[in-house]
């Protein structure tokens, strides 16, 4: 076992994989580190990457003209960043920056594709992981939605 | 808005629970734009011992009474800490009191966090927004038997950074090498605020505790401790092992007027701290 594939086995988001599938997987990766300040992506980027945090702080930011940026979302040691690779059409939605020295694996997301196509077992294995995350992310957004902590709480 | 009360009537001391005990603002800090935490002193000097997660009824006089937690220290039953969010007909006078104004004070009332039984079990604490102050006394009790709990853990959310409650001391409490401390907001500005940002629900995954071992103190929002229940479950929590604090129209605070009611619970007298496994049937019912 490659040092990149006990790295993806020992993530949370690739719990109980396969290791044929992390072999596959580990092709389309690669070890990356962000500076604390540093933009991994803005708003209306080609959507093509997506990363496993593995230590470090990642705020996700959108911009609003005449407010400046306002943090939505952090992401730390154990989350995954980035699904929009795998929905049309391909752009990222919001801007992403290191809050601190962040280190990730980042994965070539069109890769992932391919590998997925060559082994549907694997697709399915991923996809039904990342519908856990959206939904996750989604349920949390419809509580801060609700705004639970307004003078109404 | 508070009246004086002359000094034959302040140095009774009155036993009847349906009886206010008059008390004198001491001090005034500003926590949020329209929370407050307010010292109060007995006029005639007496101790106020209380178990942490208990509330007392308090009286504007000529306003009303509302049911506020007690947010101080039980070690030091000489001064009555609360802090009340400025929400409501009663609240919003009662926050513009100053020190030398009298209120009226009855309590302590209700049951209370299970820090003795908790002892020897991991803690992990879930507050958000202003369900920090009920959870106040219990940090401190803990933090006083320190050597009683293995991890203590205390996660918090608010709506914004400058909506968070006890900012010194959660910042005093992030600083000890025997507590965790997680905080995150709704939203913020990267300029105002370099911590997390989401639920609090979300911190719970990476708490540190062992789940089979551990107390889980929870308050908030009703909807907040929902989803949190549904979190620490899927760390592997039993419902035996959490407890909620719960709100209600409390009026009498002794069991009798009936306007707390919840299910088969007054939550006056048998809350507002409840297990979970004890009203887990009738939590979140919208007819309950």
């Amino acid at each position: 076992m490659t040092t990149l594939e006990r790295l993806l086995s020992e993530h949370p988001f690739f719990k109980d994989l396969d290791p044929r599938y992390i072999k596959l997987i580990a092709e389309c990766a690669r070890e990356v580190t962000f500076k604390a300040g540093e933009f991994i992506f803005r708003e209306g980027d080609p959507s093509n990457k997506f990363w496993l945090i593995r230590s470090g702080k990642i705020s996700l930011e959108v911009f609003a003209p005449g407010r400046g940026p306002i943090m939505i979302e952090t992401l730390g040691e154990g989350d995954v960043m980035g699904w929009s690779w795998a929905v049309p059409p391909y752009r990222k939605q919001y801007d992403a920056r290191a809050l601190e020295l962040t280190r990730a694996l980042e994965f070539d997301a069109l890769c992932i594709r391919g590998k997925c196509d060559e082994e549907p077992k694997l697709g399915y294995e991923l996809f039904k992981r990342f519908a856990q995350i959206i939904g996750q992310r989604l349920q949390a957004t419809r509580i801060r939605l609700i705004d639970i902590y307004g003078s109404h709480a | 808005m508070a009246v004086t009360l002359k000094p034959q009537v302040i140095t009774e001391v009155f036993t009847d629970p349906m009886v206010p005990v008059p008390y004198r603002v001491r001090r005034v800090r500003r926590e949020t734009a329209d929370t407050f935490t307010f010292e109060y002193e007995a006029l005639d000097g007496r101790r106020f011992p209380f178990a942490p997660g208990q509330f007392n009824m308090l009286y504007l006089f000529g306003v009303g009474e509302v049911p506020i937690s007690i947010s101080g220290d039980p070690a030091h039953p000489e001064l009555l800490v609360h802090t009340i969010r400025a929400v409501g007909t009663v609240t919003k006078p009662l926050c513009q009191a100053k020190p030398g104004d009298i209120i009226g004070v009855r309590g302590p009332f209700g049951s209370s966090w299970p820090v003795r039984e908790a002892a020897g079990n991991d803690i992990v604490i879930v507050a958000g927004g202003v369900g920090l102050a009920p959870l106040r006394p219990a940090i401190y009790y803990i933090l006083n038997h320190r050597g009683e709990y293995g991890r203590v853990v205390l996660l918090y959310g608010a709506r914004t950074p400058g909506d968070m409650l006890y900012k010194k001391e959660l910042a005093e409490w992030r600083g000890r090498f025997d507590l965790q401390v997680e905080v995150t907001v709704d939203a913020a500005r990267p300029d105002e605020w370099q911590g997390n940002v989401g639920v609090v629900t979300t911190l719970i995954p990476r708490a540190h505790f062992d789940p089979h071992h551990v107390t889980a103190l929870v308050c908030g929002p009703e909807i907040m401790m929902r989803f949190t229940i549904l979190e620490l479950q899927k760390r592997g929590l039993r419902d035996d092992q959490i407890y909620i604090s719960m709100e209600r129209n409390m009026k009498c605070a002794i069991a009798l007027c009936g306007h707390c009611q919840y299910g088969p619970h007054f939550v006056c007298k048998d809350g507002p701290v409840f297990r979970f496994d004890r009203v887990k049937e009738i939590f979140g019912r919208r007819e309950i």
